[in-house]
């Protein structure tokens, strides 16, 4: 009965499955809605939505099912309903909010069926007239059903059920908007692909102990327990990234920030500098102050050491002279021309990869890709979850 | 059984609807939020207001999920053979048993927290899908399969370092502590220290909000830093005039080392107390 309101979701990017509906479904059996609206908005969002960045666009999926209630439900065919009150719920909202004596009194001049449907009308009118924000509750007292001296319907449902004001209110503040895609996203891809470069070392004390070791040791002791200790494994591997910055990277950005908290995550040996286009005979680690503290990049050549692995980040698009001739660079005078400072970061570092995060199809069209490419000897590689795969195994 | 709050932790109703349901339909929680929310107290205050024993996993950057379940301690075995135990023919004497373990056998079934999972390894809660899903696990050394009569209650928190899993969360009921309202925050304190003078919540609750709306701020105070600001403002007995006090001198309000857990923050701050006291002239 809800079916429309999970694909709406699944639309909406919310990411939905099939398992989650079923709980979703469960939960409503076990009667843990309570039948009131705000409370099926909660166990629907905490069945459904797994990641605060998600609750905005719950909220407004949630808003726009629950509002078409007020295309008439039960009134006019035309436009339909999008969402379905079940008749159940009716019933039990109408037990709920009815006294006995009123019950009594609406069985003898309608019945249920009308009255339900009344009800499901009230319903629908009344969430449109609380979104409006206008003074609905206060004319309960002319609603038609105050002639047959129900009157409480129309009012509780406004009035002393209050929480409907409040249910609609809460999904419609959207009070989740800003952590919308705030967070790191999809990092974890990324994490699992960088892991392919982990390469564990035993150094530091010795912590742990070594169990063929110990195994070897006591069968050459005869049998007498000859303890054997080694250092715990810490994941050694170095790393030196470099980035490209600005101009044409700028449509890179998002891919880029996931990369960067990713790579932070996963190695602790890890030095980040930033270039613009290709890098010359400067970096620097801070672009509000690039001018001011610009790091020599023979600094960066001489400080590490040469089992780093370097790791370029680029989409290598720029024209060819930045890259072939002395004094190409856009922003400055370089006595040196690019291929000269990449050649010499490449023989420093033997191990390194270009990461380009423009698509891969259109390399062969720019020619300054196609020279960098000729000048990482091949190894550049898209910046995508198969791409970064083989960027590591052609680091490893 | 059912959750409704407790005397020292107040829930709000989407809250509550979330607990209700995991604790009903048997699945874990998943509780995220600022720190200092209390997402871990939430855990304590269920077992409170259930009457459940708490059964805490703290987890670590090192933890191992297997450590959960049970861990074989080969090297008391190796030793006892040395010194010719007979305990040593049963490999049973050496299996230790871990806290899901614990939550699966107790006779009535518990609250387990599985605190800060985000801290473990990247695959540390695939490792558990399957016994958090079945709530059971196989004992290799034993040949012995351990599956909870009862299903405990589960109550997951998690800091957002490190993604979870899909196949993790869909698993799981999930709950995003806000950051309360002013009204709710009122509610809290009064949990925490009833009596207290309305005047001073008052004055304390408008300089802490207006402090967690400075720009920049690197990690805004969050309830357990209030908390402990309030309880230290009661026993200096800071008058709640000061506290008040709309000059621009006190932008710094009293006793902030509380609130403010880094240097940049104090700085920042002081310097905004520098320009105000400036245009202020």
């Amino acid at each position: 009965m809800f079916i429309n309101f999970f694909f709406e979701l699944k639309q909406a990017g919310v990411p939905v499955s099939l398992t989650e509906y079923l709980t979703l479904m469960e939960a409503m059996k076990r009667g843990l809605a309570d039948f009131s609206v705000d409370e099926f908005y909660y166990l629907s969002r905490s069945c459904l939505v797994k990641d605060e960045r998600n609750l905005d666009r719950f909220d407004r999926v949630f808003g726009h099912v629950f509002k078409a209630l007020d295309k008439p439900a039960l009134g006019d065919g035309e436009g339909g309903p999008t969402a379905e009150i079940p008749e159940e719920w009716l019933r039990k909202l109408a037990e709920r909010f009815l006294t006995e004596e009123e019950q009594a009194q609406v069985q003898s001049l309608g019945g249920w069926d009308k009255l339900m449907e009344t009800l499901a009308q009230r319903i629908a009118e009344q969430r449109e007239r609380h979104q409006g924000g206008s003074k609905w509750i206060g004319t309960a007292g002319t609603s038609p059903f105050g002639a047959y001296g129900y009157n409480p319907e129309g009012v509780r449902i406004g009035q002393d059920r209050s929480r409907y004001r409040s249910a609609v209110k809460v999904w419609d503040k959207r009070e989740f908007k800003n952590l919308d895609d705030t967070v790191e996203l999809g990092t974890r891809n990324i994490k699992v692909a960088l892991r392919r470069l982990r390469k564990f070392a035993r150094t530091g004390a010795q912590s742990q102990l070594d169990l063929d070791g110990t195994i070897k040791a006591t069968a050459e002791n005869a049998g007498w327990l000859n303890l054997k200790m080694v250092p715990e494994r810490h994941n050694a591997v170095k790393v030196l990234l470099f980035f490209d910055i600005g101009g044409s990277m700028d449509d890179h950005v998002k891919l880029c920030e996931e990369l960067f908290s990713a790579v932070r995550g996963e190695f602790k040996h890890l030095e980040h500098f930033y270039f613009h286009n290709c890098p010359y005979e400067a970096v620097w680690k801070d672009n509000r102050r690039r001018r001011e503290q610009q790091i020599p990049t023979w600094d960066v050549i001489h400080t590490y050491p040469h089992d780093y692995k370097l790791i370029f980040v680029g989409d290598a698009a720029m024209s060819p002279y930045e890259i072939v001739e002395p004094g190409g660079s856009v922003e400055h005078w370089n006595q040196e021309a690019g291929q000269v400072w990449l050649n010499r970061l490449l023989t420093a570092f033997p191990r390194s990869v270009w990461l380009n995060p423009s698509p891969e199809a259109y390399w062969e069209r720019t020619v300054s890709t196609r020279i960098l490419k000729r000048l990482m000897g091949d190894r550049m590689y898209p910046l995508t979850l198969a791409g970064l795969d083989g960027a590591m195994r052609g680091l490893s | 059984m059912r959750f409704t709050g407790a005397d020292d932790y107040v829930a709000t109703d989407d809250l509550l609807v979330a607990v209700n349901a995991a604790v009903t339909l048997e699945r874990p929680l998943l509780i995220k939020g600022e720190p200092g929310t209390g997402k871990t107290v939430l855990a304590h205050a269920i077992a409170t207001a259930l009457n459940k024993p708490l059964i805490a996993w703290h987890v670590k950057s090192t933890t191992k999920a297997q450590q959960g379940l049970y861990e074989y301690d080969a090297v008391s075995r190796l030793r006892d053979s040395q010194l010719g135990d007979a305990k040593v023919q049963d490999v049973g004497n050496y299996i230790v048993k871990g806290k899901l373990w614990e939550a699966f056998d107790a006779p009535e079934p518990p609250v387990l927290l599985i605190d800060e999972i985000d801290k473990a390894d990247i695959e540390f809660p695939n490792d558990l899908l399957l016994e958090l899903d079945r709530m059971e696990f196989h004992v290799y050394e034993t040949r012995q399969t351990v599956k909870a009569a009862r299903r405990p209650i589960v109550v997951i928190t998690s800091n957002n370092e490190k993604e979870l899993p899909d196949a993790f969360l869909r698993r799981c009921f999930f709950h995003y502590i806000r950051f309360p309202d002013r009204e709710t925050m009122a509610r809290i304190i009064d949990a925490h220290y009833p009596g207290l003078k309305g005047e001073l919540v008052n004055a304390a609750l408008t300089l802490f909000y207006d402090l967690r709306e400075v720009p920049g701020l690197k990690k805004k105070p969050s309830t357990s830093e209030l908390l402990d600001w309030l309880k230290l403002l009661m026993v200096e007995d800071i008058d709640p005039a000061t506290l008040r006090a709309k000059d621009a001198r006190a932008v710094i309000p009293p006793l902030c080392g509380a609130l403010l857990k880094n240097e940049q923050d104090v700085h920042l701050l002081e310097r905004l107390a520098f320009l105000a006291r400036r245009d202020g002239r």
